[in-house]
Formats: structure tokens, C-alpha cells, sequence
């Protein structure tokens, strides 16, 4: 059966990066045509400005190469505009008549630069400022002509208007507002902004309307008159007053569209085969100017358009960075305040420094900063997450290191530290490593430094340091790269790949090897290497190398999940999530005899007994593994649980014995550990019951056999998983599972999920190693079927091992 | 000073740790170093009581199971950046049994 097809019209930055999406969690899935009308492979438009202002040069600023095309067999169409869409045959049509067909069409068309309707608005030397060519164009014209006016003080207006200064040019910005930016900014912050500007040599005219543009003798724009007579000379014209969304190709299909393509919460338009993202989409009335939301739209139209149907766009709240190297402006929200609002004001005219906060009922609703903007991410987390500020309200306008929740206090400028500054604390990583994240791997939002830095992932007090970060990168402020080589911990300089690589080639098998052979500078290490270098170990030298209890930590000494309050909590395995009324009444004896004062069934689909005393630990297991029962594992970084659906044991949709299939994993996998914990899941048919799709390893039967994806997860940050191949028997769903899971378990570090593991190694090395080559894959197979050959239930062999002693507390008399 | 005879020192596990209960008074952590130090103290972090006892022990200090922090075990200071102390115990070994002044 051949692939259905999928057409993009548009090849920007919406559209691509939602083939970009679509492609991470479906593959394959679609015979992939986009058109765009510009001569060029993808690009990152937001970086013209410092193309324009020479700080970067057009080669630089490529997204995805031909190649990243020809390597996702995507068929692209460079400099061929589409003229038509039908939509009762399915098929577009371009200018110079070439048809394709469609099963999904996707409309990313962007906007158009506005321009003004007066007399002379089309005269050689009037431009707009929206692409390479009009880039290129006055790069041109600054070289040869002197004159320049920008017709408009906003965002891209004024990044043209200072591009074309750097380039030599005497430039004058009109605008019809009061004061610049003032979409962005208030009154004060305007002319303080005004005032930077003009020391750079730029001249203003403000509350000045343009009339018509005056035509020369050489043909081309000579001069700009203005309303009451007054006129300039002007050789260049920018129009940077406004973007109109590009529709009129969608409308012309009869798509219903309202100052833009209309599409709801799953970016679909009214034609159901037909979705949309971009600048030419209006979503609940709005059309978006910038990135961010655009990216987000991205990835939810991917994940309809891989028939996941997960998630929805519901809108974005923006803020605003001006692009102007050496100009600190942000800002957010309601900044002008109104009814019921309350404004904090801090205004210090010689420090350049000016901040204005908007509150309503305790929170922040808006907020403009200039000259000091380090905070201002900060501020617009406060403001997304509509927290309640009136406990901190007295020190909120002096920022986040004042207010003391931060961490981080005294690095909140992020241009002036260091690369080798920790950024993140819960995971180590550093200044240099985002930004040379930001800068390889062509990153724009805090979401996806997190993804691939795992920065600002787990308590999240970072992410306005990040954002920051982000934001100086992204301005063209970029630093040299830094090498990725964080230290496991303080008690080392070596990162885990050096310590892995040691405990491998080295073959060490004690800890106190480790410490010596890499000059460890602690004696015993600490709570953040030891329990690493422990895994490292008994992975690398399984029955070889012993399990160090004291390196573990607490819980999985206990087998059990301590608790707040110090008590355990104990998850008896399911197999497949599958029980008996013998195993039921055998907990609930359990519960009953040891009062467990709550009893709870958990995600994983088994039974949580929460708040055991550590003292009856011992007891209570010996009770459970007299009814059959082991070790959940529900506190290891090891395998969890395999989920299962009824499947086709039961359910009419089934097409695969899922329960037996995922009864059949567990058992392979018990007692596996990992870097950290491992779960799995079994649907019977792609309905997917068991939620496969957010699992480490997901099986999904489907009439002719599995298809295996890996990577998921469902945590702090929900991750699709990615496909990785389909196969014919449970036998080979076994064999691939297992091998990936070695794989994963031999080269992952310590606490790193299956999903950052791949984000770090990339899908195709592992389908190099697991599915192109057979005999490395069997090799990992057997590994870890080796690995886990005398695998024994925890709880019997602490409950009998002597001794028990850490269960029993030592009483002493009075 | 009251010394009361508690276990053998091989009843605590190297980088490890034994909870003594009382009738009164909470139940004190006993630790043993790498180096076969003892260390004593409530088993109560000054965090949040976490129960120190069950947390990984390192050079001489044990870290806290519950949130992270790093309690010195002769002092009972946390350490930087964290702020709190814990009360410590007098300990000590003689012939391998562990005495404990309470
Ligand atoms: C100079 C400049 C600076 C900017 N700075 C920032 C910034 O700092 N931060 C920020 O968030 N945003 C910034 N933006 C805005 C940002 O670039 C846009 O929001 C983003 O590019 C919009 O993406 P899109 O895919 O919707 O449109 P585009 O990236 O414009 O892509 C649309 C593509 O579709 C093509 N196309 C249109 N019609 C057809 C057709 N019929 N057939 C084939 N192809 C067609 C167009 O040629 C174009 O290549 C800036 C924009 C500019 C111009
Ligand atoms: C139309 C036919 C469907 C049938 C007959 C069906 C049947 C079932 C059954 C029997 C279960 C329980 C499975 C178990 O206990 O292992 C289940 C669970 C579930 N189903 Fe469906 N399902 C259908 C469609 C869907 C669809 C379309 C979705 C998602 C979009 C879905 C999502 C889920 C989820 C998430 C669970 C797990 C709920 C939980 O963990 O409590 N189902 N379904
Ligand atoms: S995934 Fe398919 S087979 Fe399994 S319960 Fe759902 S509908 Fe039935
Ligand atoms: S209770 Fe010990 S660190 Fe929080």
C-alpha cells in the first residue's frame, strides 16, 4: 500500500519545523512535497536582522540543507509558488502548472510585509523587510546610495533601521505613533529606547504621517513627503508598518478564513484534510508575529497529523525582545494597566535603568523593562503561571535574586557569566553547553533547550536564566562553544563518559578502583557519584562486580519508596498489570495486618500499600512472597511495570495477545536495573489503551505484527515515543525490546531517561545498532538475558540474608 | 555521662547506619565511616526530619534522604548552602561494642 501524501505549502518556519515534528514521532508515515516560494532551503528569518546589521552572514542562518530534504525523502519545490488549491480533486497547483496531490495539505504560508496605500508605494527602492532578497537588496543599496527612511518605529523597523545605520547610511524613522514601540512599550520606556538610539545616530520623526513617495530622475524613490508638506530625501524606502497574513490562496479555496486561515484548538481549518500554522493563521481570533507560538502550533499540528490526536493549542501569551545589540528592552503582558490595576515603579533615568510592573488582584499581569532586563523572563514566568505574588510584592520590582527563590543569586545577568557557569543545578549543566545547544542544533524555545540540555527540566528554578540565555544568543550575541564535559559531581573533574569508559577498558569491578584510578578527590565520593559509579559497575561487570548497598540509594536498599514521613510504601508485581483473587486477598491481609492506612492502585496498574513502618518491611514480604508474590521494583531506577491492555484475549479490537506479550516482557526484564527507570507498555491494536506512546519502550499489535517505539515518557516533560521498527513475532519483539534496553543500559548515564538518551545519541544510531546491524543486536539481546539470568526476587534475598539488621531498630532501656 | 552499650561495631554497616529508638525523646541515627568512625545523632534532618539514618554516607557526612542535604556527622552542621544543625551523641568503640552516651 502506498503512503499517504502530504503537502506543505510554504517552506518557513512554521511549516517545516512541523514536519520537523511530524517526523520525530511518526516517520515514515507520509510521502512527503513542500513548495516554497522563496529560491531557498529553510531559514531562520529572525536572524536577517543581524544578517542586515553584518553581524551574521546569510550561510549562517540556514535551518535545514538540501540534504536534510533528500535525507527525509521529502520532495521540495524551491522558487515555485502555488497558485491554486482543489480541494474536490485533492491536489495543488503551481505557477508553472505542476500538480500534486494531497491526503493532508498542510498551509504555511506566512504574512507579507504591509505597504501603505499612497502614491509612489511601488517605485524601485521601496521595500519591504521580510526576506533574503530584501536583505540582499539593502545590503545593495547601502552601498551605494545614502538615504534611507523606515516607514514605521516597531520591532522590525527599528532592527532595519539600525542594520542599514551599521551599514553606512543616514537613517530616519517615521512613525505615526506617539512614542516607539508603543505595542511594546509605555511612554517612558519609548523614550528612553529613543534616546539609545539616537547616541547610535538614528533620527526620528514622530506622530508623522507619510504622504507619498516622491519619484527621481533616475526612476527610482527620491524623496518622502509628509502630511503638512514637509519632505525628505530618501534613495532607500523600508515599510516595516505591519504584516498581513497570507490567505488569500486558502480563501480562494473556498477555506473560510477571517483576517487569516481560521483554525481551531487542533490547527485544522474548516476543511478537515487541511491544517494550518504560522503567520497566516487566525486562531481564536489571533495571528501570531512571532516564533514561539508558532512552534507550539507546530507541534500540535504534528501530532494531529500523525493521527496521535494528543494535545491542543490554546494560545500564547507573548513578550518582546528587541533584537538591537547593546539595547535591553523587554516586555510583557498588560503594560499600560487600566481599570483596577496597581503599578511598581522603579525609574533611575542616569543608570538607564527604568522598570514598571502592572499587578491585578495579587498577580502580575504586565510589566516593561529597560536597561535592566535580566529579570524579565523571570517576570513573564510569574505572569504565565498567574502566581500569587503578594508575598514577595515588597522586593518583586528588584528582581528575582532579591526575592531569594532563585538559587542563583548574583548570576542574573546572563550575558556577563561565564561559559563555564552552572546554569542548572539539578543537572549540571552550564552556560556553554546551552548555548552551544542554542547554536548547533538551531534552538529557539526554553522547551527545547530543555530537551536537549536537559537545563531547567526538573525543578524548573532556572528557566528564566535560560530563557535569558536564549535571548542573547538568539540577538546574535553569540559566545565560542564550549565542550560538554561536565564533571559527574564535585568529587571529580571526569564526566561520565570518562568514568564509564575506565570502569569498561579497565575492567574495574570495586568502587574504591574507581576513586583511585581517576584520582577521585573524595574519599568515599558522595551521594550524587556513588550510587553512578555503583550502576556503572554491576552493569558493565554483571555477576562479577557486587552490588554495593551502601552506594544505593535509600530505597533501593529498602526495596521500598520512603515517604515524607519516613514510612515505606510497598508495590507487590502485577505481571502485565494481570492478578488473582488469591494474590487480592493475600494484600489485602496484608494491609490489614500491618495497618496500612492507604491502599492504592497505581499508573502502573498494580496495588500501592503506603505507609508501612520499615521495621515490618521484612515481615510483610515474607507474607507476600508466601502468596507468590515479588518485588515491583516501584522504587528502582530499573524496570517497572509493563502495561498492558485486554487485547485480543478479550477486546474485539485486539489483533495481538497483548496481555501475554507484556506478562512475557516483565519476566524477561525482572529485576533489570538501568540508568533510570525503565517502563514498558503492550497494546493490543493501535487504539493503544495502554498508552504505549509515553513509554520507554511501547508495543503496539497490529494485524501483521508489533510496531516498537522507543523513548517515550510521561513525566515532567511529556515526550513521545518515536518509531522505531515493526516485526512479525512476540520472539522478535522480545529480541528488539531487549536489545535496545541493553543498549540503553550500557551507554546511558546515570538518571538519564531512555528519552534523553536518544535525544543525545539520535534515533538513527540507535536503528544503526539495533536494527541495521543483527549480529551487534542479538549480541545486546544475549548481553542482557545473561545479564539478568540469576535474577532473584530483592525482598527474599534481603528478608534472608543475614543480616536484616538495617530493618531493626535497636532499643534501648530506659 | 551515661554510657549505654548499644551493638558491635560490626552490627553497623561500613557507610552506613543504625536507628537506636528510646522511649523518649526520638530515635538517634548511629553512623559508621568508611574508617570505622561512629558518629551519633538525632535522626531527625534539620530540614524537614527527614530520617537521616536511611541516607547515603560519605567521607563524614551523611546525606538526607527526603531532599538532599548534607549533614557533617561530628558536628551535626548542614552544610553550605543549607543552614541547620542536628544534635549530636558522644560515641565510642572499645573491644568492637559500640557505647552511646545519652
Ligand atoms: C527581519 C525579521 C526579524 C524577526 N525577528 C523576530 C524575532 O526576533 N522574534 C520572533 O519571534 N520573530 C521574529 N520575526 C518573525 C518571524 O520570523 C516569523 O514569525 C516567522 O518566520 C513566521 O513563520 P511562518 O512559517 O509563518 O512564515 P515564513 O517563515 O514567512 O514562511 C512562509 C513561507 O511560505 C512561502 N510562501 C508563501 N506563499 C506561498 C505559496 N503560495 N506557495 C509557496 N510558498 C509560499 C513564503 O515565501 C515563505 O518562505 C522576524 C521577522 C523578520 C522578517
Ligand atoms: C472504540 C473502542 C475502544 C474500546 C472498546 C476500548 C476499550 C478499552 C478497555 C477495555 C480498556 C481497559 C483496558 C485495560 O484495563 O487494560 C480501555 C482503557 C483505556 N482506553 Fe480504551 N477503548 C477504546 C477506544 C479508546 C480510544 C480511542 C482511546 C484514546 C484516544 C482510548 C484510551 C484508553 C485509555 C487511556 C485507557 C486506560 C485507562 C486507564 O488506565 O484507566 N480507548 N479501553
Ligand atoms: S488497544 Fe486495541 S486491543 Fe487493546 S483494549 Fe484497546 S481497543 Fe482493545
Ligand atoms: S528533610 Fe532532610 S533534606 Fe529535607
Amino acid at each position: 500500500m502506498s503512503k499517504p501524501r502530504l503537502v506543505l505549502i510554504g517552506n518557513g518556519m512554521a511549516g517545516v519545523r512541523t514536519v520537523e515534528e511530524l517526523l520525530k514521532i511518526k516517520p515514515d508515515h507520509y510521502d512527503i512535497t513542500i513548495f516554497g516560494a522563496e529560491p531557498h532551503p529553510n531559514y531562520n528569518r529572525i536572524l536577517l536582522s543581524p544578517v542586515l546589521a553584518g553581524e551574521m552572514q546569510i550561510k549562517d542562518i540556514i535551518l535545514n540543507e538540501l540534504d536534510w530534504y533528500a535525507a527525509n525523502n521529502i520532495t521540495l519545490h524551491t522558487g515555485k509558488e502555488v497558485v491554486r488549491i482543489d480541494r474536490v480533486k485533492r491536489k495543488v497547483i503551481a505557477a508553472d502548472g505542476l500538480e500534486v496531490p494531497y491526503d493532508r495539505l498542510l498551509i504555511a504560508t506566512g504574512s507579507t510585509p504591509f505597504m501603505l496605500p499612497i502614491p509612489g508605494n511601488d517605485l524601485p527602492g521601496v521595500i519591504g523587510y521580510r526576506d533574503i532578497k530584501d536583505t540582499d537588496e539593502m545590503i545593495a543599496t547601502a552601498a551605494r546610495h545614502k538615504h534611507a527612511v523606515v516607514i514605521g518605529g516597531g520591532l522590525l523597523g527599528l532592527e532595519a533601521a539600525n542594520g542599514l545605520k551599521l551599514r553606512g547610511m543616514d537613517v530616519t524613522v517615521v512613525h505615526l505613533g506617539p512614542w516607539l514601540l508603543e505595542r511594546q512599550l509605555d511612554e517612558v520606556a519609548g523614550q528612553m529606547l529613543q534616546k539609545s538610539l539616537e547616541d547610535k545616530g538614528l533620527k526620528f520623526l514622530l506622530s508623522t504621517q507619510t504622504e507619498a513617495l516622491i519619484q527621481g530622475e533616475s526612476g527610482r524613490v527620491a524623496a518622502v513627503r509628509f502630511k503638512g508638506g514637509m519632505q525628505i530625501p530618501a534613495d532607500l524606502v523600508v515599510m516595516a508598518a505591519g504584516i498581513r497574513p497570507n490567505y488569500a490562496l486558502a480563501e480562494a479555496a473556498g477555506i473560510y478564513c477571517n483576517r487569516g486561515v481560521v483554525v481551531n484548538d487542533t490547527m485544522q481549518t474548516y476543511d478537515p484534510k487541511i491544517y494550518a500554522v504560522g503567520e497566516c493563521v487566525s486562531h481564536r481570533g489571533i495571528a501570531y508575529g512571532l516564533v514561539a507560538p508558532l512552534f507550539e502550533q507546530a507541534k500540535v499540528a504534528a501530532n494531529h497529523l500523525a493521527g496521535y490526536g494528543i494535545g491542543r493549542y490554546t494560545g500564547s501569551v507573548t513578550s518582546t525582545k528587541l533584537k538591537v545589540t547593546g539595547i535591553d528592552l523587554f516586555s510583557a503582558g498588560n503594560f499600560m494597566g487600566g481599570e483596577g490595576t496597581e503599578e511598581i515603579v522603579l525609574n533611575d533615568p542616569y543608570g538607564g535603568v527604568y522598570k514598571k510592573l502592572v499587578l491585578k488582584e495579587n498577580k502580575l499581569v504586565g510589566g516593561v523593562m529597560y536597561g535592566d532586563t535580566a529579570d524579565g523572563p523571570w517576570y513573564f514566568q510569574l505572569l504565565k503561571d498567574q502566581r500569587d505574588i503578594h508575598d514577595i510584592r515588597d522586593s518583586l520590582i528588584f528582581g528575582q535574586s532579591l526575592v531569594g527563590d532563585v538559587g542563583h543569586a548574583g548570576n542574573s545577568k546572563a550575558a556577563d557569566m561565564p561559559d563555564s557557569a552552572e546554569v542548572c543545578g539539578c543537572n549540571g549543566v552550564t552556560k556553554g553547553c546551552i548555548v552551544k545547544a542554542i547554536k548547533e542544533k538551531g534552538l529557539f524555545t526554553l522547551d527545547e533547550v530543555k530537551k536537549h540540555t536537559k537545563a531547567a527540566s526538573s525543578c524548573g528554578s532556572c528557566a528564566g536564566l535560560v530563557e535569558q540565555i536564549l535571548a542573547s544568543t538568539i540577538g546574535g550575541a553569540y559566545t565560542p562553544a564550549a565542550l560538554d564535559s561536565k564533571p559527574v559531581c564535585g568529587c571529580t573533574d571526569h564526566s561520565h563518559k570518562v568514568v564509564r569508559e575506565a570502569i569498561f577498558k579497565e575492567h574495574l569491578t570495586r568502587k574504591e578502583a574507581v576513586f583511585e584510578i581517576l584520582n577521585w578527590k573524595t574519599p568515599n565520593g558522595c551521594d550524587k557519584c556513588r550510587p553512578a559509579i555503583n550502576y556503572y559497575l554491576i552493569s558493565s561487570w554483571p555477576h562479577e562486580a557486587k552490588d554495593d548497598a551502601q552506594s544505593r540509594f535509600i530505597n533501593e536498599r529498602a526495596h521500598a519508596n520512603i515517604q515524607k514521613d519516613g514510612t515505606y510504601s510497598v508495590v507487590p508485581r502485577m505481571w502485565g498489570g494481570l492478578t488473582t483473587p488469591a494474590e487480592l486477598r493475600a494484600i489485602a491481609d496484608a494491609a490489614e495486618k500491618y495497618n496500612v492506612p492507604t491502599v492504592k492502585v497505581t499508573g502502573g496498574q498494580r496495588i500501592d500499600l503506603l505507609g508501612v513502618k520499615k521495621e515490618d518491611l521484612p515481615a510483610m514480604w515474607a507474607d507476600l512472597n508466601a502468596a507468590g508474590m515479588v518485588s515491583g521494583h516501584a522504587y528502582g531506577k530499573s524496570i517497572r511495570t509493563v502495561k498492558t491492555c485486554v487485547g485480543a484475549e478479550h477486546c474485539r479490537f485486539g489483533t495481538q495477545l497483548a496481555m501475554d506479550m507484556g506478562v512475557k516482557l516483565e519476566k524477561m526484564l525482572f529485576d533489570m536495573y538501568a540508568p533510570h527507570k525503565v517502563k514498558l507498555a503492550v497494546s493490543g491494536c493501535p487504539r493503544n489503551c495502554a498508552e504505549a506512546g509515553i513509554k520507554d519502550v511501547g508495543v503496539i499489535g497490529v494485524d501483521s505484527g508489533y510496531e516498537l517505539y522507543i523513548g517515550g515518557n510521561g513525566g515532567i516533560k511529556t515526550e513521545v515515543a518515536q518509531f522505531l521498527c515493526k516485526v512479525k513475532s512476540d520472539e522478535e519483539v522480545m529480541e528488539y525490546a531487549g536489545a535496545f534496553l541493553q543498549l540503553y543500559r550500557e551507554e546511558g548515564w546515570y538518571l538519564e531517561r531512555t528519552c534523553h538518551y536518544l535525544d543525545r545519541v539520535g534515533l538513527d544510531y540507535v536503528k544503526g545498532r539495533i536494527l541495521e546491524d543483527e549480529e551487534g543486536r542479538k549480541a545486546y539481546y544475549f548481553r542482557l538475558l545473561d545479564s539478568l539470568k540469576d535474577a532473584r526476587d530483592p525482598w527474599q534475598t534481603s528478608r534472608e540474608a543475614e543480616p536484616i539488621k538495617q530493618f531493626i531498630p535497636i532499643k534501648l532501656e530506659a | 555521662m551515661n554510657w549505654k552499650l548499644i551493638c558491635k561495631l560490626d552490627d553497623i554497616p561500613q557507610l552506613g547506619s543504625r536507628v537506636v529508638q528510646r522511649a523518649t525523646g526520638g530515635d538517634i541515627a548511629v553512623f559508621r565511616t568508611a574508617d570505622d568512625e561512629v558518629f551519633a545523632m538525632h535522626d531527625k534532618c534539620p530540614h524537614k526530619g527527614g530520617p537521616l539514618s536511611q541516607g547515603i554516607v560519605h567521607g563524614r557526612r551523611v546525606t538526607c534522604p527526603l531532599h538532599g542535604w548534607n549533614i557533617g556527622l561530628d558536628d551535626g552542621h548542614a552544610v553550605a548552602p543549607d543552614i541547620g544543625r542536628c544534635d549530636t551523641f558522644k560515641v565510642k568503640v572499645e573491644h568492637g561494642d559500640v557505647y552511646l552516651a545519652v
